[in-house]
């Protein structure tokens, strides 16, 4: 196990793949986020009754495996004959399904907003944007910031399973090199360190900021 | 509106065979949630247990399996184990990478339990003469599972949702296998996937309607 057939340009090609699981992941948290605070106020602000389409809608993407979602989102590109290559409909679909989830979160935190704080806001003579930026958007940051990083370490290892539309990301290049140099444990074992030194400080980053600001 | 016809009856006709390829889906779920389970409870119990040795290696299981993707987790039970001579089909192999998932995330969900439980209990069960052992199964683990439900619904979900990733290693008798055997027959690529997106999705609600019919006949007081 200690000599491997593994070169420098190698592990090269498998760091170029993790840059393509980085490119994914931001893409699809980015454009996930900003329509997950979208729906996220429009589902709080309209109710629960009006918002049930949106809630059905984003449900799906929360109940449907994320795999099924990408060759399906790559068949209806096809079909539609959209011209999207693999990394174009790999971060529309992961957007989505980062959205579902981000409209949960934030909604859950705007719900945590005290109303009684709200009301004093709006008593003061604030608009309703006013309340939004000043009041709400401070103390629903602190609730849904630690939620959100563990839903961007979610996206990033489930953007693995983009590797079935062709994308060539950490583990499929992991994969790539396995069947050419015949060493499984070893490359795997380098591929599963590189997610792990990836997620794993930033996911003791939310844990640090979730007991930080849980207590006050 | 697409230059594109649907043969949604082609795809209808598959459908027994699909809803066969369900209940192994379910099965392989159920499965890995049973043995991630008990993997969790032992973890739980050997990071309380105090000892160094077994504390580090709960908690190494527990951060390789919450840092890196269920498809990497899959891939070593897959490819990885093979380079010790260990030959996993790929039922075998989802099953032990989905259950060393879904291990390491409910051992973590029973720590943030285990604080809802205060300490004096278990020491008053110590000093009725109870051994740790009695006290953690008879007072500490009841309360544990309770408080954890919904995050064990959660996982439970998960799994079905993981078991689809069984197809990128060969596995063609669950939901997604069979789905894509269909599919590389007659290329209906949409038609049969959106049937499979659709039974995926029921299973998922009835899965949570049933955990939340559970919740209301054991946790009612």
């Amino acid at each position: 196990m200690f000599n491997t057939a593994m070169t420098m340009s190698d592990l090269m090609f498998l760091l170029k793949g993790a840059g393509m699981t980085l490119a994914v992941t931001g893409v699809s948290v980015a454009a996930g986020t900003v329509m997950g605070i979208l729906f996220g106020v429009i589902r709080v602000q309209i109710g629960p009754w009006w918002a049930a389409p949106l809630t059905f809608i984003l449900d799906i993407f929360r109940s449907v495996p994320l795999l099924i979602q990408l060759v399906l989102g790559n068949a209806f590109q096809s079909i539609a004959k959209l011209g999207w290559g693999p990394f174009t409909t790999s971060c529309v679909i992961l957007s989505l399904y980062t959205a579902a989830y981000c409209t949960e979160i934030v909604r859950g935190a705007i719900d945590a907003v005290p109303p009684t704080t709200r009301r004093a806001a709006r008593s003061l003579g604030m608009t309703w944007g006013q309340d939004m930026r000043h009041i709400v958007a401070p103390l629903a940051t602190r609730i849904a910031l630690p939620s959100w990083i563990g839903l961007t370490l979610g996206v990033m290892k489930d953007s693995s399973l983009v590797l079935w539309l062709g994308l060539i990301e950490l583990l499929r290049a992991s994969q790539i090199l396995v069947t050419r140099l015949q060493e499984p444990l070893f490359i795997l074992t380098v591929c599963g360190l590189i997610y792990f030194l990836l997620s794993f400080p930033v996911a003791r980053l939310g844990g640090y900021l979730e007991k930080r600001w849980s207590n006050d | 509106m697409f230059n594109y016809t649907f043969h949604w009856h082609q795809a209808l006709r598959a459908l027994p065979q699909m809803l066969d390829g369900a209940l192994v889906t379910l099965q392989i779920a159920l499965l890995s949630m049973a043995i991630g389970l008990a993997c969790a409870i032992t973890l739980t119990l050997m990071r309380l247990s105090g000892n160094r040795l077994l504390g580090g290696l709960a908690r190494s299981w527990v951060e390789i399996a919450r840092n890196t993707p269920a498809l990497f987790q899959i891939y070593m039970a897959h490819f990885g184990l093979g380079s010790f001579g260990i030959h996993l089909s790929p039922y075998t192999a989802l099953l032990a990478g989905i259950a060393f998932n879904n291990a390491g995330y409910l051992a973590e969900n029973f720590r943030g339990a285990l604080k809802a439980i205060p300490d004096t209990q278990t020491r008053a069960g110590r000093s009725l003469g109870m051994s740790s052992l009695q006290a953690f199964r008879l007072i500490v683990l009841p309360q544990m599972l309770r408080v954890a439900f919904l995050p064990m619904t959660n996982q439970m979900v998960w799994a079905i949702l993981m078991t689809s990733l069984g197809v990128t290693v060969g596995m063609n008798t669950d939901l997604a296998g069979i789905t894509q055997e269909l599919n590389a027959r007659s290329f209906r690529t949409f038609e049969f996937f959106a049937i499979a997106a659709v039974i995926y999705y029921l299973i998922a609600k009835a899965v949570t309607l049933a955990a939340r019919l559970i919740a209301w006949r054991m946790f009612r007081y």
